[in-house]
């Protein structure tokens, strides 16, 4: 049943390891990204606000397909940027991938983190400023700490929703999970249950614990109030 | 909080939804009555079979399948084209949702389990579509080199051929389809696109294309073309069998290779022989 | 600390000044840039007339492409959501049941689904489809895209529900227990009404997921929605792939911008008189939020 496994064509494993990177540099730069976001959004200059709000509207409400075709078409055929030295196409298109999901998934990260200020009780705030500190100092020491406890399950959310989202990544050929399973699809047409089944397997695999061990953090760290 | 504004707010959801679906309307055409026939062809490979912007459907395939269904007695009107996705070729077929396909679709053992084939009605080749100012690549040699920057579409077989067998060196991108490689190739950004010569031919015929790019000329692979058809209906292999070599006797099969490959200076094969029978 | 000003001081008359020479500055520098993107596009030959006109001089390219996709995409859209909400709401409560044998299957289904690929589960209902029913290959796409969209984000909504029951105070139960009422009385005349309020904005955000979530369905399984129309317009006029796509990104942008708009507004109204509980779940796609917003005037 297994036999196009043992033929040691198909390197599933491979694939899916790419996928966990794609996912790992992608979740790091969301996060950062996502915090600079949300300090722009909640920032005393309206210059910085408007471009967040813009960014965040206009990034959340299209598809991620289409910011990974414009990174491809865009960034790389037309402009040649490619983020990197060399002219691999492996290379270009898992950066060109990871700059993507980072685009749309730090729109999210954005606004759990903004309502994660939310939470926040205004006292706290007060206090910082009665003390001298300044904005930044405000929102680095007291408020975002304070914040990032709070949104713990939502971040973990958008963490399981980029782990899947990195299948997208296959329209621009990066090799991961998605790409493999096409392939399969195509050539092995009479084990298209087993095939899917067994790609379904993985990406439990990847998110279940996800979720798991985050929820499981997010009760540790939460801000009893 | 009242009872009535909770209603309201349970409502408003439910009226988010039933407005967008009043736009939703229209959609399924009518089904296929009895004297009608469905046949499975691609909407977006121009050449071969293109629903165009006036809801035609031109092409190689699409005159192959006329004509053949003309042999099988039906009228031109009588037909009903169906998107036949390159994944979702066998499961039409086996479903009955359509007669035959015929949809660039090469005849290989793998597919044969699932369904029957008539023909080959063409014989395509791999091949390279490049600028046409652009003579590097001569041989297929020429092409397992790590600067030579290949594109073709994910998943597709000739993708798997160019990584496993003749240039596991080159450097390859997949996407999602040829249009994406085509821009690429305007660009510079890649410097070939690699599929079968009839696809190829089909984008450089395009009038937008003229004098663009050009095929290569290079035979890397054979893809003979068949006429998908359910398993075990030998009684319609047949019919389409001799429904195609009346094709090529009587000149039209010449007379629709002409019109749709010819623009491309695309040398095609002449027309196969026949060998999937029973 | 919802009132943002709170953060920082109100601008003096130089910082307001520093804040106009930032935003000039910005505004040049953007200029440039996308003065420098044109002028590539144009040396590269993107910006040819014969790639963007049809847009707008050729009514076809609508007509026969961008709206009929739209359609497509806003059935597909409309029918997940349709069956999606209730769906959603009875596993969310499902998963609050006193019910040991309730609790635990809903929790799995739900964790389940959220853990897989929407693609993988249109992917595999589409062929499940196929192989046992004898749907027409007319619907099937649609019937494929709208069971994958059905079971992710029935899970997700499910979650949203159930955060947003679990963020109401508890007094609530309490004093509608005092008053004799019993389990489904409370879920339905006090917990929900007061839920969805505070549900309304992350349920918008799922929807505008569901929106964006039916391209999904175009390259893999053929079902013609807009995002899928871009295969069709680019083999017609000349690979204008990137002209294509921009017009496609704008209608998905504006028509979730509407999507968006109308719902803030909606939840405005229903919002107006609010002042008993303080829960609020906040925009977010997938998220479950379990915490509560201090009250504080907004």
């Amino acid at each position: 049943m297994f036999d196009f496994l043992e033929s040691g064509q198909y390197d599933v494993l491979g694939a899916f390891w790419v996928t966990v990177q794609l996912t790992f540099y992608s979740a790091i730069g969301s996060l950062i990204w996502g915090t600079v976001l949300a300090a722009m959004r909640v920032s005393p200059v309206p210059l910085m606000r408007t471009f967040g709000t813009v960014y965040v509207h206009v990034v959340r409400n299209t598809p991620l397909t289409v910011i990974v075709m414009a990174a491809s078409l865009g960034l790389f055929q037309t402009l040649g940027i490619t983020l990197t030295g060399s002219d691999d196409f492996e290379v270009i298109g898992f950066r060109l991938a990871v700059l993507s999901l980072i685009a749309y998934h730090a729109t999210f990260v954005c606004e759990a983190l903004r309502s994660g200020i939310n939470t926040v009780p205004v006292g706290q705030a007060e206090a910082a400023r009665a003390l001298g500190l300044n904005f930044s100092q405000v929102l680095s020491l007291i408020v975002l700490p304070q914040a990032f406890r709070a949104v713990v399950t939502p971040l973990a959310n958008v963490l399981i929703a980029l782990t899947k989202n990195t299948t997208v990544a296959a329209a621009i050929g990066v090799a991961e999970a998605a790409l493999l399973m096409k392939e399969m699809i195509e050539t092995e047409s009479d084990a298209i249950f087993l095939v899917s089944a067994m790609f379904a397997f993985g990406f439990v695999v990847l998110t279940l614990p996800t979720g798991m061990l985050l929820g499981w953090v997010s009760k540790r760290v939460a801000v009893k109030r | 909080m009242t009872l009535r504004k909770a209603g309201l707010a349970a409502a408003t959801a439910l009226v988010l939804s039933l407005t967008a679906t009043a736009c939703g309307g229209g959609g399924s055409d009518s089904g296929s009555g009895s004297d009608k026939i469905n046949i499975g062809i691609k909407f977006d490979q121009p050449g071969l079979g293109l629903k165009t912007q006036d809801g035609e459907y031109t092409g190689f395939d699409v005159d192959v399948a006329k004509y053949v269904a003309k042999e099988l007695g039906y009228d031109e009107k009588d037909i009903v084209w169906k998107q036949a996705p390159s994944a979702e070729r066998e499961n039409m077929i086996a479903n009955g949702d359509v007669k035959f396909i015929v949809a660039t679709y090469t005849i290989n053992d793998e597919r044969k389990k699932r369904v029957d084939f008539a023909g080959p009605y063409l014989l395509a080749h791999q091949d390279l579509l490049v600028r046409a100012d652009d003579n590097t690549v001569r041989s297929e040699e020429d092409l397992n080199d790590s600067k030579m920057k290949l594109c073709s579409v994910t998943g597709s077989t000739s993708a798997q051929n160019v990584k496993k067998d003749f240039a596991p060196k080159a450097n390859l991108i997949n996407y999602g389809g040829y249009s994406e490689c085509l821009t690429g190739l305007e660009n510079k950004a890649v410097d070939a696109l690699t599929t079968d010569d009839s696809i190829l031919a089909g984008y450089a015929a395009q009038k937008e294309h003229q004098g663009k790019f050009k095929l290569a000329g290079l035979s890397l692979s054979d893809e003979p073309y068949g006429i998908g058809l359910k398993k075990g209906d030998t009684e319609l292999q047949k019919q389409i069998n001799d429904a195609l070599k009346k094709m090529v006797e009587d000149g039209s099969w010449e007379k629709a290779a002409k019109k749709h490959f010819g623009p491309a200076d695309y040398k095609y094969e002449a027309a196969p022989e026949i060998t999937e029978t029973s | 600390m919802s009132n943002l000003s709170v953060l920082y001081d109100a601008p003096g008359p130089r910082a307001k000044a520093r804040n106009v020479l930032y935003s000039v500055v910005f505004v040049v520098l953007l200029g440039l840039a996308l003065w420098w993107v044109l002028d590539i596009m144009a040396d590269k030959n993107q910006l040819d007339a014969e790639k963007w006109s049809p847009f707008v001089s050729d009514g076809r390219v609508w007509t026969t492409y961008l709206i009929p996709g739209l359609l497509n995409t806003l059935k597909a859209a409309a029918l997940s959501i349709l069956i999606a909400l209730p769906l959603g709401a009875v596993f969310g409560i499902a998963r609050l049941s006193d019910h040991r044998w309730v609790r635990v299957p809903a929790g799995a289904v739900v964790e389940f689904f959220r853990a897989i690929p929407v693609l993988l589960m249109m992917f595999f209902a589409n062929a499940a489809y196929a192989q046992f029913t004898d749907i027409s290959s007319d619907v099937r796409p649609l019937y494929a895209v709208v069971t994958g969209l059905v079971l992710y984000n029935a899970s997700v909504i499910a979650e949203i529900v159930r955060a947003g029951i679990l963020s109401l105070p508890s007094g609530q139960t309490d004093a509608a227990k005092a008053i004799g009422m019993r389990k489904g009385q409370i879920m339905v005349y006090v917990l929900l009404p007061q839920a969805v309020t505070a549900m309304l904005p992350a349920l918008v955000s799922q929807i505008v997921v569901i929106v964006k979530d039916t391209a999904l369905g175009g390259a893999l399984l053929g079902y013609m929605e807009l995002l899928s129309q871009v295969r069709l317009i680019t083999a017609n006029y000349g690979a204008n792939t990137i002209a294509a796509f921009t017009v496609v990104a704008l209608i998905f942008v504006v028509l979730n911008y509407l999507l968006t708009s109308l719902a803030s507004w909606v939840e405005g109204r229903v919002r107006r008189a609010k002042r008993s509980t303080g829960a609020v779940l906040h925009a977010d796609t997938n998220t479950e939020m379990e915490f509560d917003e201090p009250n504080v005037a907004s």
